[in-house]
């Protein structure tokens, strides 16, 4: 009962605020999770680190120019001392022997290090309009206005818009940058104008959450989307909406409960909902990677003992025992075991007190896995002119990988062959 | 006599810093320094909530196990996830990080930290938690703490050179001789947090960074020998301690941040001098 109060509170009009900070972040995230797509492809995710941490440097400069308290000016700083401090890593790259982890890890702390020098100068200088610029360290999501909301919705259709425009381009240098290249593009256009998006949208979502979890933003959604699919589409797609619903359940989180931080509840949702596509992605994810692993375990494991049963007992025309089976092959007892009961259940054979008796389909399948080991034999003996001596061993492993198409086409190639090297006949 | 307890505050930090910061670059390992040295948050809140402080040794090496956390979960991320390496990082530190800062707003009217001393620590005023050491002479209550992990951190270093050294040029020639490069890897962490940890108070976490990356980057720039730069390394971040120093004193502005733009102009004067210097070597050699 507590939650739906709680949920009706949030959405009334009374709670008008709270709905604007988790509108307008929600709306940032989305914006973050639309470049951040390419700055995780191009394996730039630390440069939003970097820029993070670089911006605050201009927007002190602002303040002590201007005087005045103004998001334009501060933005306009931001984004300034964001673009140099890319151009510095880059050109660092360049001229020195120095690695590009030294370099982000040096350019953003005396990045830091000068804003915060710069900081601390405009505080001690007892202006009054100061009070407040360090909340663009850690973020003020808090005291966010309907102003910033509209600034953020701005940024984000401005970054879907370039996105759509440019994907063309920004996937190619994403991807294959001499290709790009080699095509006649603009990269270095094409680059710069990626570098103009990320440092807009960082300089405007580390007012948000803060200088030290922006690169979150722009990286964890993107990790996460990554893991769900191979098209670059549904990537931005899913990066987006990671986005923008980890930024309006990071603020509704935080207001449940008293001085709670936004900005970190923003990062612990996306990174849960990354870790969830970590783990659970259907192709790429942990769990699906491990699964492919264990079916192939298993399809060998059947496979081999389908074989090892079928050449024992004489082609397959006699009943064997286990015993026999263990006396050939080396198989651990408790392997055996299982692989037995399992080809049971799948029909491929009876067991009867110690016998194994192959069914008509488990002889279909070990003269089918014969088959294709002896057709790649002969296939390495023909095409890479192996000696008779050399071709067991890689057969051993292919014969679990042929689909019946390649097998097909091998047929086709050698021309139906009887007999292979080592004057086996193929059944067919 | 302030001025002193600063400078050798910031000192001892550099030398931890540059002792560790120099395998790091050469390791092609900068940024998972920067990543532990946010990622330790969660282990600071810990030894805050449980002691009131980090004095004591044991909180200390307790809360320097969550940078090795941060490495672990980095490792897991790549080698079992699969997941790039710079997006490893990146989402490991920002998570621990995170949990931290909720930690802290939640309970930290007990634990008597704030962000802004995470970030940039409260160096100006060690002096105020003095200890007598010998006859009278007194140091602050965080250099004593610092110049212990020194110690430790100069002996380890000598004690492990050869398979810290190994491990870092020819890792592959380390696995092959049977060297067991894991262990390195993990020794090597585990300075690099215990040093976070018990630096995080005085300077915070960007001068740290600053010092893992820009004195070693600077004395690899002038040096190729190994053994000179960890010394050249350590050299420099002392200076830019003292630069940074009097550089603050003097505009009055943060000492923390005023050693990080120090380390800074140095790291610039020096690439420039060693850009002309290799040019014109160069032209010569042309």
């Amino acid at each position: 009962m507590q939650f739906w109060k709680y949920i009706i509170q949030f959405f009334s009009s009374e709670n008008y605020t709270l709905f604007v900070v988790s509108a307008g972040s929600g709306v940032l995230c989305l914006a973050a999770g639309v470049v951040g797509t390419f700055t995780y492809l191009r394996k730039r995710a630390l440069i939003g680190d970097v820029i993070s941490h670089s911006v605050l440097p201009g927007i002190a400069i602002a303040f002590m120019l201007t005087g005045v308290k103004n998001p334009v000016y501060f933005l306009l700083g931001a984004i300034v001392s964001g673009l140099i401090s890319i151009w510095i890593v880059d050109y660092v790259q360049a001229k020195s022997k120095l690695k590009p982890d030294t370099i982000l890890a040096l350019t953003l702390s005396v990045f830091f290090g000068v804003g915060v020098v710069l900081l601390t100068k405009i505080q001690h200088s007892g202006n009054a309009a100061q009070s407040g610029l360090d909340s663009f360290l850690f973020g003020k999501a808090a005291s966010m206005s309907l102003l910033d909301v509209k600034i953020f919705s701005i940024i984000a259709i401005v970054n879907v818009v370039c996105v759509l425009l440019f994907l063309r381009g920004f996937s190619l240098i994403s991807f294959d940058e001499n290709y790009a290249k080699g095509i006649g593009f603009n990269i270095r256009f094409i680059k710069a104008f990626l570098a103009l998006l990320t440092v807009v949208t960082v300089a405007v979502g580390v007012q948000v959450v803060g200088v030290v979890l922006m690169a979150a933003l722009l990286i964890t959604p993107a990790a996460g989307a990554r893991f769900l699919t191979n098209s670059i589409r549904r990537m931005l797609l899913y990066s987006a909406s990671f986005g923008f619903v980890s930024g309006f359940l990071g603020v509704f989180i935080s207001y449940s409960g008293p001085g709670m931080p936004t900005g970190p509840w923003i990062v612990i949702v996306l990174s849960a909902f990354a870790l969830m596509a970590i783990l659970f992605g259907k192709q790429r994810g942990l769990f699906a990677r491990m699964r492919v692993r264990q079916n192939n375990y298993i399809k060998i494991n059947n496979e081999n003992i389908l074989k090892d049963i079928y050449k024992i007992g004489n082609q397959g025309t006699q009943t064997i025992t286990i015993k026999e089976l263990t006396e050939k092959e080396k198989y651990p007892s408790l392997l055996l075991n299982s692989t037995l009961k399992r080809l049971e259940k799948m029909d491929y054979l009876d067991l009867v007190r110690g016998m194994v008796i192959l069914s008509d389909k488990g002889r279909l399948a070990a003269r089918e896995v014969i088959r294709k080991h002896r057709l790649w034999e002969i296939y390495l003996s023909k095409y890479f002119q192996l000696e008779a001596d050399h071709l067991h061993d890689d057969a051993e492993g292919i014969e679990h990988v042929i689909t019946p198409e390649i097998e097909l086409h091998l047929i086709k190639l050698l021309e139906r062959p009887e007999i292979d090297p080592h004057q086996s006949e193929i059944p067919y | 006599m302030n001025d002193f307890y600063i400078i050798f505050t910031a000192s001892l930090v550099a030398v931890n810093c540059a002792l560790m910061g120099s395998f790091l670059v050469m390791r092609k390992m900068v940024m998972i320094g920067d990543a532990i040295s946010h990622a330790v948050l969660p282990g600071i809140f810990i030894a805050y909530y449980v002691s009131g402080s980090t004095a004591s040794l044991p909180i200390l090496v307790g809360a320097a196990l969550s940078g090795i956390v941060a490495t672990i979960m980095i490792e897991w991320f790549t080698q079992k996830a699969r997941l790039q390496s710079d997006a490893a990082i990146g989402i490991s530190y920002t998570l621990l990080f995170s949990i931290g800062i909720v930690l802290i707003s939640k309970y930290g009217a007990n634990a008597d930290l704030d962000q802004q001393c995470v970030l940039y620590g409260e160096i100006e005023y060690v002096s105020l938690w003095l200890k007598p050491i010998i006859g009278g002479f007194m140091l602050p209550q965080q250099a004593i703490t610092l110049g212990i992990v020194s110690i430790v951190l100069i002996v380890a270093v000598i004690v492990g050179y050869r398979g810290l050294f190994i491990t870092t040029f020819d890792p592959n020639y380390a696995l092959s001789t049977g060297v067991f490069v894991t262990f390195w890897h993990y020794f090597l962490m585990s300075g690099v947090s215990l040093t976070t940890v018990v630096s995080f108070e005085s300077v915070g976490a960007i001068l740290v960074v600053a010092f893992l990356s820009g004195p070693p980057a600077i004395a690899y720039l002038l040096t190729e020998d190994f053994k000179k730069m960890l010394v050249l390394a350590c050299v420099t971040g002392i200076g830019c301690s003292v630069g940074g120093y009097y550089f603050a004193k003097w505009l009055d502005v943060s000492i923390a941040g005023s050693i990080s733009a120090v380390i800074g102009l140095v790291f610039t004067m020096v690439f420039f001098i060693t850009s002309v210097q290799k040019s014109k070597a160069d032209v010569i050699s042309t």
